[in-house]
């Protein structure tokens, strides 16, 4: 009975008509699964606010279907668009340094006058490894040393453009991801080495020659518990939240760090410790189980791409996904210094699940646009 | 195979190439979430119940209820220190981002003076648990309190509290009995027991606030309250009420310490009312006096100057710390120092000239009266004061027999059961001279003390103690303010002295000594003649004491001297003198002549024991609605 539960799912699953709609299922339901969950948490998080709640559905639900309108464009002729894309968003990018608006120091956004703003860094997270696939697209793997130059002026020129808006997090996450497609293309391993090794050596001249205050900012930064009041506030409450939540967790709308307004920025950046603090360890294994599930499947898509753009896109977009999860749980739980990096799926806040959901839709493409095997 | 290469692509082996690198990533980012797991499990499981433990700190707070202090009423019930809402800024320094901006921003509000920042600085980095807030500005006025309000949404942790504080209705003829509370201060903290006086702003500082301060204070409660990060109370866990503080019922009668101190009119000087059957003081007054609701509001440094620097020394507690020459009020008990010492009779008699001299050439000692009182007896020397028969009588015990006698009465020692800061006045011996002057006593130096002046000082605290035991004929009781704390009368504690008897060589001595007493107001010649004309019995005593030393030969007039040299009047007097009711010790400071306290324990006598008050002091009378 229970194998032909399997054995029929299995079927509805790989039925073709999802293949005519250009849908993956297995991603699909995976992705409700997480995102559902979300809201459930953001409930909580956000002091049960409804209407917040409401918001996060209706930003969601556009972003399913931006996924959805993505997942229907051939992969081919996203490819072809690929130049023309990074150029645009670079160029946005290089306005957003005149002519950016933005709160709190940081300039990030456009204005678009009767339409609203929008943040460029955003788009290029998925731009990024656009181009490089493509530019590996009609050129031989392994890479040569000429074409990793200019790859690596490709990803550092921008990267450097977002970092000084300044906007840490996603500047890092536009240079993972496309890093990632070089690496994916084949990048020696003797070049990998050679960077992981000159990094602390660059890292050691560099504090030799920098001024105490600075030093004085890079220690603060690697370890914020050293102001607890300041900037070691979040971290600590957040470690605390999360600690305290134990095994099964204090209950749902039961978190003390949270619901008492300890936990700060519990609706977006650190929203994993009001999950951590109300449903325990458990919780937080079955959130990371979903991911896994959906990290699985984009390796799958990018594993069995039809050519090495899709391959190299697919595969760079997916690990980038995880660098989010995996620099934001680093983050709250205090192993890695704060940047801005929302839990994806989860944290509630507007482009980034518009850009995460576009990932979805192109590996979605990839997946159900291929030829038939002959 | 180079040139191969260039025009051949090998497509299965890129894509097997990017195969290998995809399974390495997912091997990657398999490492990476154990990692994560590893993590959560460290703080989840390992260090639980530590990150527990912080939550719970981190949401449960202690928070202190100061109690109520005790009142403090008169012997009839009525409230002579009270507790009243006011107004008060505090902070909670802990939700205040910048505190010198604050401070900025207060002050375009209301004035704060550097004395309330310093201060409130200083409890601030005292002992005190996180997020309990700390008053910077008590007693606010009306109005600052209406213009706070306007602004209070704009700071955090900043709020306006209603507290209890002290207040005391009667004004300044009771400051010197009930003393005040005030602010406690760093030193005060050092003293205090800590845990008590979490939250508490005052504490005793002088008077029965002071003494009783172990009493008066209570017990605080303690709550234990949830609360939010920002530090508003969410809900209750645990709760102990404060425990109020006792209250002191006193033997003063506010009638009689209103009227008392009225009764003194200009002049300033003191008068101590006892009832002679408890020991307890019916009046205790030093005028001029302050009102006591400055301190609890708050002195500021011009206020506290012009008392301080006042020549009236209002700050001065006359009834417990004023020295006086005792004067002719002593005659009564130097009498029976030489009864005691057998050095006079009530028999014997004595020729009173014009003035006495110790050697045939040397000093002479003048009466009072220009001339002499002729052939007298001891009795006489009573009624009319006669100096000269008490310059001869201390002449010729010395001073030894003096200083054991008086002692007794309580001169020369601190008696009062329950103030601070006493004076004990200064009986003076041989001993005492050899050591202060490094002189041996000189006879004429006993002629002095004979008549109440020379070395001999005593507080009015002293001469109404000794009066009162002498109405009692022997029973000597210690003086003592208070009567009961929260209803129950109060025990003394061992270590002191609270009643005795004064044995006489022969008991009927006392009863002779009033009757000479009640004969300075019945007697024809009596020195308080003028008290006569009442329904009940008056024993007394006049008294002037010199300030100012006249050169022999020099003859006293009053209009040629200074105000402030004028002689110091004084009067003791009990009544009715057979069952004395209440005994009466008055001074008038330069108030020249003796009939001014006369009159005024008159009118004392026929107000406690007739009840024959103006109406005016009915507001004093407990159940009258004015």
């Amino acid at each position: 009975m229970n194998k032909g539960f399997y054995a029929q799912l299995r079927a509805f699953s790989n039925a073709k008509f999802w293949r005519d709609l250009h849908i993956d299922f297995f991603l699909v339901v995976s992705l409700l699964l997480v995102t559902g969950g979300g809201l459930i948490i953001l409930y909580s998080a956000s002091g049960q606010d409804t209407a917040m709640v409401e918001r996060q559905a209706v930003r969601l639900s556009l972003g399913f279907a931006a996924c959805l309108f993505l997942a229907q464009v051939p992969p081919k002729f996203l490819r072809r668009l690929s130049p023309l894309l990074y150029l645009g968003v670079f160029s946005l990018l290089v306005m957003v340094l005149f002519f950016g608006v933005g709160a709190k120091g940081a300039q990030r956004w456009l204005e678009i006058p009767g339409i609203g703003r929008f943040q460029p860094s955003e788009l290029m997270k998925v731009v990024m490894p656009m181009a490089v696939a493509w530019y590996f697209s009609n050129r031989h793997l392994p890479p040569k040393f000429k074409h990793i130059s200019v790859v690596l002026i490709m990803v550092v020129v921008p990267v450097l453009v977002i970092a000084k808006q300044p906007d840490l997090g996603t500047s890092l996450l536009v240079g993972v991801s496309g890093i990632f497609a070089l690496f994916l293309a084949g990048l020696s391993w003797r070049y990998i080495l050679g960077a992981a090794l000159s990094a602390p050596i660059a890292g050691f001249l560099l504090w030799q020659v920098m001024h105490a205050y600075q030093k004085q900012r890079v220690l603060t930064f690697l370890n914020p518990e050293s102001d607890p009041l300041g900037s070691g506030w979040n971290i600590i409450q957040s470690k605390t939240a999360i600690g305290s939540g134990g095994l099964e967790g204090k209950g749902f709308l039961s978190g003390t760090q949270a619901q008492l307004e300890f936990l700060p920025e519990s609706h977006t950046d650190f929203i994993i410790a009001v999950l951590a603090e109300e449903f325990g360890m458990f919780g937080c294994l079955l959130l990371l189980a979903g991911y896994l599930l959906i990290i699985a499947r984009g390796l799958y898509i990018a594993a069995f791409a039809e050519d090495n753009y899709a391959r190299l896109l697919a595969g760079s977009l997916i690990l980038t996904f995880f660098v989010y999860i995996f620099v934001n749980i680093g983050m709250v739980s205090g192993i890695l210094p704060v940047v801005g990096v929302p839990l994806p799926l989860v944290s509630y806040g507007g482009t980034s699940i518009i850009t995460i959901m576009s990932t979805f839709g192109i590996l979605m493409s990839i997946h159900t646009h291929k030829r038939a095997r002959k | 195979m180079d040139a191969g290469q260039k025009y051949f692509r090998n497509y299965k082996l890129e894509q097997s190439l990017t195969q290998r690198r995809i399974v390495f990533a997912a091997v990657f980012v398999l490492f990476l979430m154990i990692v994560l797991i590893g993590r959560l499990f460290y703080l989840q499981v390992i260090e639980f119940e530590r990150y527990q433990t912080k939550a719970n700190q981190n949401r449960l707070k202690l928070v202190t209820e100061p109690p109520s202090r005790g009142l403090i009423y008169d012997r009839n019930g009525l409230v002579l220190a009270d507790n009243r809402p006011i107004h008060s800024l505090t902070i909670v320094p802990e939700r205040v981002d910048d505190m010198d901006a604050f401070r900025q921003e207060l002050a375009d509000v209301i004035t704060i003076t550097d004395e309330e920042w310093d201060d409130f600085n200083q409890r601030r980095k005292a002992y005190r648990r996180p997020y309990q807030s700390i008053t910077l500005k008590s007693h606010l006025t009306d109005k600052a309190w209406a213009k706070l309000s306007v602004d209070l949404y704009k700071w955090e942790g900043v709020q306006v509290e209603a507290q209890l504080t002290r207040y005391y209705p009667y004004g300044e003829a009771f400051s010197h009995a009930i003393g005040y509370v005030g602010r406690i201060n760093s030193k005060d903290l050092e003293k205090v027991d800590k845990q008590r006086y979490q939250g508490s702003l005052f504490l005793g500082k002088s008077g029965i606030e002071r003494f009783y301060e172990e009493q008066l204070h209570g017990s605080p409660g303690f709550s234990k309250v949830e609360v939010s990060a920002r530090g508003r109370i969410m809900s209750e866990v645990e709760r102990q009420n404060p425990v109020p503080g006792k209250a002191i019922q006193l033997h003063l009668d506010a009638r009689l310490q209103q009227y008392a101190y009225d009764l003194l009119g200009e002049y300033t000087g003191s008068v101590i009312a006892m009832d002679p059957k408890t020991g307890g003081i019916l009046a205790f007054v030093s005028k001029p006096g302050f009102d006591s609701n400055l301190f609890v509001r708050g002195i500021t440094v011009k206020e506290y100057s012009a008392l301080r620097d006042s020549p009236a020394l209002p700050l001065f507690n006359r009834a417990l710390r004023g020295g006086y020459p005792p004067a002719s009020t002593i005659k009564p008990f130097m009498a029976l120092a030489g009864l005691e010492n057998k050095f006079s009779s009530w028999t014997e008699r004595y020729y009173a000239s014009g003035s006495y001299q110790i050697n045939p050439d040397g000093r002479r000692y003048r009466d009072w009266k220009k001339g002499g009182h002729g052939w007298i007896n001891l009795e006489h020397s009573i009624i009319e004061s006669v100096d000269t028969y008490y310059y001869q009588l201390a002449h010729k015990m010395g001073i030894t027999p003096i200083h054991n006698f008086l002692s007794k009465f309580g001169y020369g020692q601190k008696n009062l059961l329950d103030l601070y800061g006493e004076n004990g006045g200064l009986l003076p011996s041989n001993q005492w001279k050899r050591n202060r002057y490094g002189e041996s006593w000189y006879p004429g130096d006993s002629v002095n003390v004979g008549i109440g002046q020379g070395f001999m000082v005593a507080t009015p605290l002293q001469i109404a103690t000794a009066t009162t035991a002498l109405a009692n004929r022997g029973e000597w009781l210690a003086p003592r303010m208070a009567k009961t704390v929260n209803g129950e009368l109060i025990e003394w504690p061992e270590d002191k002295v609270i009643s005795k008897t004064i044995k006489l060589r022969r008991d009927a001595d006392w009863q002779r000594m009033v009757n000479a007493m009640k004969k300075v107001i019945t007697d024809a010649q009596g020195t308080a003649r003028r008290l006569q004309g009442t329904s009940y019995t008056i024993a007394g005593k006049t008294g002037t004491g010199q300030v100012f030393s006249l050169q022999e030969d020099e003859e006293y007039e009053a209009d040629k001297l200074a105000k402030k040299l004028h002689d110091h009047a004084l009067f003791i007097g009990f009544a009715p003198s057979e069952k004395p009711d209440i005994a009466i010790f008055s001074i008038f400071e330069n108030g020249g002549s003796s009939s001014k306290p006369a009159d005024l324990s008159k009118k004392l006598f026929d107000a406690y024991i007739l009840g024959k008050y103006p109406r005016k002091y009915n507001y004093l009378k407990v159940g009258s609605n004015e």
